[in-house]
């Protein structure tokens, strides 16, 4: 292993740094702040762009484990909803701008150190999201049939480590627990005509296996009352409209909530009256496209208490569950078991509770109870030079705005502290120069921005045979096989004697 | 890696620039907004400053925007632009406006505008008030820029963009130190 510290060989100093000019520039100037991000989702593009703006000096460096970037932009948003998408291309404005560089397909804890990073870079910002799901805790969830959200929603957005699901969808009913918007979107992609993904970047794999699906009712279901469904009402209205498939609400949920919103802000209110209008809404009134008719609809107050198995103990049959009284009223009710129990019965489980961070390193502090880095405007608490942003800042949930937003106040924080000398910038710091040799002497081969564009552009030509927006590679070898083989050293030593020095 | 001396200086996150580049880019036929007019000219954006050149000053309207920071940008606009047509061909530099580029799916382009243009606008849609729903800030006289075509009657009108996080921290900018 090549440490920080150890005298560079000539070679591999000079491949660090292959522009002359550009090594005495970085002796000669003041040293140019060098910051490194750990994340190439919205949370590590945003914080990236917004130190490159409101730093005329400072390079940025964003490290991304997977060969490809822009995080749950990718594999979470729903096939289906491409204008969210559009954040890409301000991204890739960034990626490609002088003072930025992407290297994909480091894996930051496991590959290098934070330690490393440190030492090669002013500043460290985490922003590498919640790479997995919280649990239920309950008897049956590991049975064949049960699912969590979080590696379903990864199988049709193509992440090369769920495309070995094969969920089992020969059953008529799905269940999926929980009343987010990540559960509206799997119930979405469950009931929607195959002729409206078709057009989406949904994989091919899954679009294969949703056509031979039997599903044909969901049921989202939730521990606590209509008051407290955490999805938004964008998402909501799209379900209620979603062709050829009937929402099926029942009106006495609903009951006196219309007085209960009154006074509540703008967006519970009108969320609430929509579900109201609908449970309300003739089932007659929307016509029924398809013979059988697909269906969908929310229960409340169910607490999941068991997975159920089938009597032979291969697989799940359906949920056992508590029913709840709630204690307490808004936001903040707490559901309380009656005692009662229900059960219901379906073929497929998919438990949508929410995302997860996990500790990246033993150099980081973690606070397992939130699930978060402890940080105060994205300073890591007791660890100068260190910043964190987006979902492992804030917890999992919000939207790629709020994202957005606190990324903004983390880079804030970074800038401030550039500013008033909290940083130390007067000795230069080698960034990814320090980092490639690491990598190098560990067998690790970075991937650049651009060839992430050749990803990119075997993913849109193969999608244009298919009439869609691109066909996602979710295989990791295949999209190292496309970008071609890393330069060898032998290479860059001809390359660099042909540069005029 | 690429190498980048200090003469490179970017703007990369100007809210703006980028959007000429890429203006070509966004979901098939499906932009709301200010109907044919200003579609057309998102389409033909990167060759429409010709057109534009032709129309004289008086044809075109003045929008002022008071920024995060208090700072007053003012802008002008051909009418049937939409306010986020009018941000993003004058450049101007507001964080992170107009994520989603105008199809509403985000609510990056929230504006907060006077009494007595706010009245005049046109009806809002469900959809844009779901977005709404999610914006920072959210104040009576709201609506998402994108929604909004300039007007011969909002000449010189006033819009507001609202503060995107609770606590308003002095912002630090360093981009011409170096
Ligand atoms: C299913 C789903 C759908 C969503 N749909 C929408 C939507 O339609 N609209 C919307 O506004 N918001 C949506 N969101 C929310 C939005 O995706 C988040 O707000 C946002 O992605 C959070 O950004 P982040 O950068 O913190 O995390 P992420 O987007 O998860 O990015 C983290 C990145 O870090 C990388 N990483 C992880 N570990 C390491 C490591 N050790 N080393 C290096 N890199 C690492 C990951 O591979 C990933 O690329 C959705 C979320 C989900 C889960
Ligand atoms: N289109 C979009 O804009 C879009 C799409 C997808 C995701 N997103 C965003 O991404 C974020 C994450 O979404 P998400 O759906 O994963 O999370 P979420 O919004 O936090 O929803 C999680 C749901 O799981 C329930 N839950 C948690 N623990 C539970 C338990 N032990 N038993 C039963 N139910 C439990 C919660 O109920 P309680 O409230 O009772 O805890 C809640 O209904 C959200 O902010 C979401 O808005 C946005």
């Amino acid at each position: 292993m090549l440490g920080w510290g150890q005298p560079l060989s000539p070679l591999t100093s000079s491949l660090c740094l292959p522009l002359p000019g550009f090594r005495r520039w970085l002796c000669s100037a003041a040293a140019a702040p060098r910051v490194c991000v750990v994340g190439s989702g919205p949370a590590g593009f945003y914080t990236a762009q917004h130190i490159l703006k409101h730093h005329g000096g400072a390079q940025v460096d964003i490290y991304e484990k997977l060969p490809v970037p822009f995080g749950l932009v990718r594999f979470g948003v729903a096939p289906d909803h491409p204008e969210v998408k559009n954040v890409i291309n301000t991204f890739t404005q960034t990626a490609r701008s002088g003072r930025c560089a992407y290297h994909g397909n480091v894996t930051i804890g496991r590959d290098v150190t934070v330690a490393e990073l440190q030492q090669a870079y002013h500043a460290v910002v985490l922003s590498y999201g919640a790479e997995d799901n919280r649990v239920l805790g309950i008897p049956g969830e590991n049975l064949s049939g049960v699912h969590s959200a979080r590696a379903f929603v990864g199988w049709y957005n193509g992440l090369p480590e769920n495309q070995d699901l094969n969920p089992d969808l020969s059953c008529e009913t799905a269940l999926i627990l929980g009343h987010g918007n990540v559960a509206l979107d799997i119930a979405r992609i469950l009931l929607s005509p195959l002729q409206l993904l078709r057009k989406t970047d949904i994989t091919d794999g899954s679009l294969a296996a949703l056509a031979c699906s039997k599903v044909k009712r969901v049921w989202l279901v939730g521990r606590r009352g209509p008051l407290q469904v955490a999805f938004t009402i964008k998402e909501l209205r799209e379900m209620i409209n979603l062709p050829g498939a009937r929402p099926v609400l029942n009106p006495a949920d609903f009951t006196g909530l219309e007085d209960a919103v009154k006074d509540a802000p703008r967006p519970r209110k009108r969320l609430t009256e929509l579900m109201i209008k609908t449970a309300l809404e003739k089932p007659l009134e929307k016509p029924l496209e398809t013979v059988s008719p697909r269906e969908w609809g929310l229960k409340f107050q169910r607490s999941p208490q068991e997975v159920l198995p089938t009597a032979d103990g291969s697989r799940a049959r359906g949920v056992r569950m508590a029913l709840t009284r709630l204690e307490g009223s808004g936001d903040s009710a707490k559901a309380i078991p009656t005692g009662d129990m229900e059960e219901l019965e379906c073929g497929l489980v998919v438990s949508s509770i929410g995302y997860r961070s996990l500790p990246l390193d033993p150099a980081v502090p973690f606070d397992t109870q939130r699930g978060i880095i402890p940080n105060s405007s994205g300073r890591v608490e007791g660890v100068p030079g260190l910043y964190c942003s987006g979902w492992v800042k804030r917890g999992p949930t919000g939207v790629i705005i709020t994202t957005m937003n606190d990324s903004f106040d983390t880079a804030q924080s970074v800038l401030e502290d550039l500013q008033g000398g909290v940083l130390d910038v007067s000795t230069s710091r080698e960034g990814f120069g320090a980092m490639e040799s690491i990598l190098r002497s560990r067998g690790v081969r970075p991937v650049s921005f651009s060839d992430w564009e050749k990803i990119d552009a075997a993913e849109v030509a193969r999608g244009k045979a298919a009439g869609k927006p691109r066909e996602k590679i979710v295989d990791l070898q295949e999209m190292l096989r496309i970008i071609g083989p890393q330069p060898l050293l032998s290479d860059l030593c001809k390359w660099l004697l042909l540069v005029p020095l | 890696m690429a190498a980048a001396g200090p003469v490179q200086l970017l703007r990369a996150a100007a809210a703006s620039s980028r959007r000429w580049l890429f203006s070509a880019s966004p979901a098939a036929g499906t932009w709301p907004g200010c109907g044919s007019a200003a579609a057309a000219v998102r389409a033909a954006r990167p060759f429409s400053l010709s057109a534009r050149a032709v129309l004289s000053s008086e044809d075109k309207i003045t929008v002022h925007f008071i920024n995060r920071d208090g700072d007053k940008l003012t802008a002008k606009g051909k009418p049937g632009d939409s306010l986020l047509d009018v941000v993003v061909s004058n450049n101007l530099d507001i964080d992170g406006f107009g994520a989603c580029e105008g199809t509403l799916a985000c609510s990056t382009c929230h504006l907060i505008f006077e009494d007595h243009i706010f009245e005049k606008l046109d009806a809002i849609t469900d959809e844009e008030m779901d977005m709404l729903d999610l914006a920072y800030g959210l104040t009576e006289t709201s609506r998402l820029g994108c929604q909004i075509c300039l007007k011969k009657s909002m000449d010189n009108m006033t819009v507001r963009v609202p503060e995107a996080v609770a606590d308003v921290r002095q912002s630090v900018d360093m981009s011409k130190n170096s």
